[in-house]
């Protein structure tokens, strides 16, 4: 059944301190909306439990990707259509162009933007792998003040994050640390375009004198929120390429993820794909 | 239930004319458009941002009007599919579309001519797979596609500058 659209309250506050007041008049009772891609879909189905919004999409302080010379710093309305124009990104942080690209179509990488993706916290939004091997950092800003968390550790449980009522993501800092590693990203759906994932895999390695150095490798739509492969990565650390236990590595993999039968796939497919394209990144890194 | 918000008078440009209109603040854009403006050229196909139907340009970049609420279009400007002819002389694309085949039953039709739009200013003389990629978010049940993006593989270069 379509919403009541009486219910439903929208503001626009004239910039983030207003935002920020906001938030903080009401703890909890404000929710930050973006681009709109998820919510209007719910609200459409009559399925928006939330009936206040603040609407963010204006706030220039949450817009921007700046470059310094460690870290490229991406405001949390960073949309994926200016995420795949950008040229640094495209040259240093591949797998998250890859993700952008592959998420919805170009009306929605027009509106979907990265921090909304992240505070929508789907367990299949394609970004997060990505931004989990690359090592992100977000940064949190409140009524009270800022702070900055790993992404990795954001997402507790399903749909829950370590988010406190009255807090914004303001940007995602992704540290300059990967020239010269080898990146793979792969995302499975039902079609090419505009498919939400039935799994999807980002990896990083570096290869130093025919060793794995180090690796990180992060899937998503395999548990309830995106999953950091650490004991894969574990297992791979320090092998030689031409002589790495696949098997092992792949049975490590299989372990640790915690895949379900849904609507969009089963958990045995989303496993046998998960091995299946740990072996892909292998050919990658051994390439 | 509770009843909290007000109507508000949203102000924005549709197809280079300004336009006013009162709306719920999370109304969508799209009913906006039909009930409000009577501009029943954009379509409703699934109403979650799937089928591309209802796709239109704000501020120059395409987008789905089912999932834009009607508060975000204050200051925008906005083009529908009624705001490419220029009198009785349609765009190149439409044009293209007619000579084609492109269109059949035309409920995906002016999503699909504004996505071709939209795609052409931003890739003039796009390659096959950006074509592809231009037109992924807009589903057709009748064409098979292929009529649809030979159509807009003629409009190429044809587009004129308008002011």
């Amino acid at each position: 059944m379509r919403a009541f659209l009486p219910a439903y309250e929208m503001e626009t506050p004239r910039d983030l301190a207003a935002a920020l007041e906001r938030l903080a008049s009401e703890p909890g009772a404000w929710k930050p909306f973006a681009g709109g891609t998820d919510l209007m879909v719910l609200l459409e189905a009559g399925k928006l439990p939330h009936k206040k919004f603040l609407n963010i999409w204006n706030l220039a302080e949450l817009r921007g990707i700046h470059v310094a010379v460690e870290h490229v710093t991406l405001g949390a309305l960073t949309t994926y259509a200016e995420v795949q124009r950008h040229e640094i990104l495209a040259r240093e942080f591949p797998l998250l162009c890859r993700a952008a690209a592959e998420t919805g179509s170009v009306a929605t990488q027009n509106r979907g933007t990265l921090g909304g993706n992240i505070a929508n916290a789907s367990p299949a939004a394609d970004s997060p792998p990505a931004l989990v091997v690359y090592g992100a950092e977000i940064e949190i800003v409140s009524a009270g003040g800022t702070r900055w968390a790993p992404y990795a550790s954001f997402h507790t449980e399903y749909k829950k994050m370590n988010l406190r009522p009255g807090e914004l993501i303001r940007a995602i800092r992704l540290p300059r640390s990967h020239a010269g590693w080898k990146q793979y990203f792969r995302k499975v759906g039902t079609r090419r375009a505009q498919a939400i994932s039935k799994i999807c895999f980002a990896g990083v390695g570096r290869v130093e004198a025919g060793r794995i150095a180090d690796v990180r490798v992060a899937l998503g739509s395999v548990g309830p929120t995106v999953l950091h492969a650490v004991r894969a990565e574990e297992l791979l650390r320090g092998q030689r390429l031409g002589s790495v236990d696949l098997p092992a590595a792949q049975d490590a993999l299989s372990a640790e993820i915690v895949p379900i039968d849904d609507m969009r796939s089963t958990a045995r497919y989303r496993r046998n794909v998960a091995r299946n394209l740990l072996a892909e990144f292998l050919e990658v890194l051994a390439g | 239930m509770r009843e909290r918000a007000r109507k508000i008078r949203v102000s924005c440009v549709v197809n280079g004319t300004a336009a006013s209109f009162e709306a719920y603040p999370m109304a969508r854009l799209l009913d906006v458009l039909r009930e409000e403006l009577k501009l029943t050229g954009t379509k409703e196909g699934c109403g979650e941002g799937e089928c591309g139907a209802c796709s239109i340009e704000m501020d120059g970049a395409l987008v789905n009007s089912c999932l834009v609420p009607a508060l975000q279009a204050e200051g925008a400007k906005i083009r529908t599919i009624e705001g490419l002819a220029i009198g009785g002389s349609l765009h190149a694309v439409q044009q293209a579309f007619i000579a084609h085949g492109g269109a059949q039953c035309g409920i995906c039709t002016p999503g699909m001519i504004l996505a071709a739009v939209n795609l052409l200013a931003r890739h003039p003389h796009p390659d096959d797979t950006q074509i592809r990629e231009g037109l992924s978010g807009n589903l057709c049940r009748c064409t098979g596609y292929m009529k649809i993006f030979e159509s807009v593989v003629a409009a190429v270069g044809k587009v004129e500058k308008r002011a």
